[in-house]
């Protein structure tokens, strides 16, 4: 219930059905979305007799936690009304670190320069959007450039030490147990911390109050800028976890490695029913909006289609799913 | 307000440009018309792409198809070619660059999805319709457009650039006079000021995303010039225009800033390029380079900005 209808408790037979569906959709996004979801294997299913099974189910859960997380990014930056441009970047310098630093000092070093790079650049991105006030989507442009510029300065020094991807980020990227993907072990609790973190703690609160009024919260006493740096740190460590994992469910760094998945993630969040104006958005319905991707990825390729049409239709269905639902719930 | 304060970004990036040309002359004493030519002609596709995205972020938005459209353009011009003389494919293909950004710009109006959302989407769908029209690279170009953007003209003058401003100035500066003009900067300053005062919000914005399809479309074509083939995957220019068109003063949120000073931007980029090129630097140190100063201008630029408003 909003805080209007608190104030202004009108008899509910007034309100036409459609609205009041779209109303309790709204304020439940992931119900609609897990019943697109279930239609697409449905079609999926019906297409190919026979594909769905627990070797299928698997494969799409280890394909869309990566997608997830890089999601949970985009979302909780568009809580503040920003956006992580450079999630991806980080993601592949992250990856690329861990490679090639494991064959000289081991594989825990490898980890912590790793996510120690992946925190720098979410620091600096915190700097430019909390302190000098730029706009994320230039500041974290700006960043990733300057990522990407310096782990191809990285890769030349390191080009004759050789790569490893040490054997845990292997077996979790890769591993099954009990037919589940070893990456859920990952997962779970990281979806746990922020999707409780955002509803329980102070800190997902404050993400929330400052995309929906930042000037009201910093007459409330918030340092702002204090929470977009600790913000974007988190989204660069979030971002250099994904990169291990990631490495290790391809099992070859190279300098372009997560960036495919950045709009992606970016649709992920969007068509989750994260607003990218700030203030709402849920990581269940991020979850929820990668798992569509990426079951509709396969659906996609298994249409014998040329390519171009697969990527219009993925582009036409992105559409498809953010305009309905901002029809349906009646906001942007 | 004086013509210098009105224009004092503007000014100071065409003197940053200037120095920065002097720098490259010192660098490389033997930089010359050549040079300066080629230099042109590799800015022509950053220059239109940055031309586009300008006129989106004017009107409030941003377009993250710019890319996407260029490469369907030129797809389309390179397979036109083969069949049809030069002037009525680039007619049909200015024409569907037009359609695309309307399309980008409609369904922005009526689907009520943010700006940046819709055009993520279309992202895809533009560059999957640029495979359709040609799975790998294809198509022909007629010569004589090959020419026209080679060599200089009127003693020094490189002929891409008299070609990039010519197209810029005959759509931008009868645009700007107009009523749309008009309509375009104060849909970009406050949309609902706008609306109130009687402004047509959705076509405003409509004709500004046709405006940046049809920018798009002169990229594409560009693209061919330079290359002398269709090429369906889209290049680098959507980073490159966001950031040079930031750099060149116009505010993300919309409503300030022209053209003239995205293009100035595109040129300091293309020739910090050179310069570190020929200042035998790692082209990989460039890159970092390019994104340390996109930030620090922007740095600068809010910092300016703040005193202004303290003062």
């Amino acid at each position: 219930m909003s805080v209007s209808d608190q104030l202004h408790p009108s008899g509910e037979e007034t309100v036409p059905a459609l609205v009041r569906a779209g109303r309790f959709l709204a304020d439940n996004p992931v119900i609609p979305l897990i019943f697109l979801l279930c239609c697409l294997v449905g079609v999926l299913e019906i297409m190919r007799p026979g594909i769905i099974s627990p070797f299928w189910f698997s494969n799409t859960l280890k394909f869309a936690i990566p997608l997830a997380m890089l999601a949970a990014c985009q979302m909780l930056t568009m809580l503040t009304a920003g956006i992580d441009l450079s999630a991806a970047v980080v993601a592949t310098v992250s990856a690329f670190v861990v490679a090639s630093v494991t064959p000289i000092y081991g594989p825990f070093a490898g980890v912590v320069i790793a996510l120690g790079a992946a925190i720098l650049v979410g620091l600096v991105n915190g700097f430019g959007v909390g302190v000098a006030r730029v706009h994320p989507l230039i500041m974290t442009l700006g960043t990733g450039l300057i990522a990407t510029g310096c782990l191809q300065v990285y890769q030349r020094f390191v080009i004759n030490t050789g790569s490893e991807i040490p054997a845990f980020l292997e077996w979790l990227g890769t591993g099954r147990t009990a037919g589940l993907p070893n990456g859920l072990f990952l997962f779970v609790p990281f979806a746990a911390i922020i999707l409780l973190g955002l509803r329980y703690t102070g800190f997902g609160r404050l993400l929330y109050a400052i995309g929906s009024n930042e000037h009201a919260t910093k007459l409330s006493g918030v340092r702002s800028w204090q929470v977009f740096m600790a913000l974007y740190a988190l989204v660069g460590l979030i971002a250099g976890i994904t990169g291990l994992l990631y490495v290790g469910m391809i099992r070859a760094p190279s300098l372009s490695l997560a960036n495919p998945l950045l709009l992606p993630s970016a649709a992920a969040a969007v068509i989750g029913g994260t607003s990218i104006f700030g203030g709402r958005g849920s990581y269940a319905g991020a979850i929820v909006g990668a798992l569509i991707l990426t079951v509709l990825g396969t659906l996609l390729t298994l249409l014998q289609m040329p390519q171009g049409a697969r990527v219009v239709l993925f582009g036409l269905i992105i559409l498809g799913v953010t305009a309905l639902y901002v029809r349906l719930t009646d906001s942007r | 307000m004086s013509f210098a304060q009105k224009h004092a970004w503007t000014l100071g990036l065409f003197a940053l440009l200037l120095v920065l040309l002097g720098i490259t002359k010192l660098i490389q004493p033997t930089f010359g018309l050549t040079g300066l030519e080629s230099l042109a002609r590799a800015a022509l596709p950053f220059a239109f792409a940055t031309a586009a995205m300008a006129v989106v972020v004017i009107v409030g938005g941003i377009d993250l198809s710019v890319a996407s459209i260029m490469a369907v353009c030129a797809v389309t011009a390179a397979v036109l070619m083969q069949s049809m003389g030069a002037v009525p494919a680039v007619a049909i293909t200015l024409l569907i660059g037009l359609g695309m950004g309307m399309t980008n710009g409609a369904l922005i109006v009526l689907t009520r999805v943010p700006d940046i959302v819709v055009t993520l989407a279309m992202l895809f769908v533009w560059e999957g319709t640029a495979l359709l029209i040609l799975n790998a690279p294809g198509g022909t170009v007629h010569d004589w457009l090959e020419d026209s953007i080679a060599g200089t003209l009127l003693f020094w003058l490189p002929k891409a650039l008299i070609i990039m401003a010519i197209a810029v100035a005959l759509v931008w500066i009868p645009l700007k006079r107009s009523k749309l003009g008009l309509s375009i900067y104060a849909v970009g300053s406050d949309e609902l000021a706008a609306f109130r005062s009687g402004v047509p919000v959705g076509w405003t914005k409509i004709a500004a995303y046709g405006v940046c399809g049809l920018f798009c479309a002169m990229g594409g074509l560009s693209l061919i010039m330079l290359t002398g083939i269709g090429e369906p995957v889209p290049g680098p220019y959507l980073l490159a225009s966001v950031a040079a068109v930031v750099l060149g003063g116009v505010v993300l949120g919309g409503g300030i800033g022209g053209l003239l000073g995205p293009i100035i931007a595109v040129f300091i980029l293309r020739i910090i390029r050179t310069i570190l090129t020929l200042a035998a630097v790692d082209p990989n140190v460039t890159t970092i380079v390019e994104g340390t100063i996109m930030v620090a201008v922007v740095m600068f630029g809010a910092f300016l900005v703040m005193r202004r408003s303290k003062a």
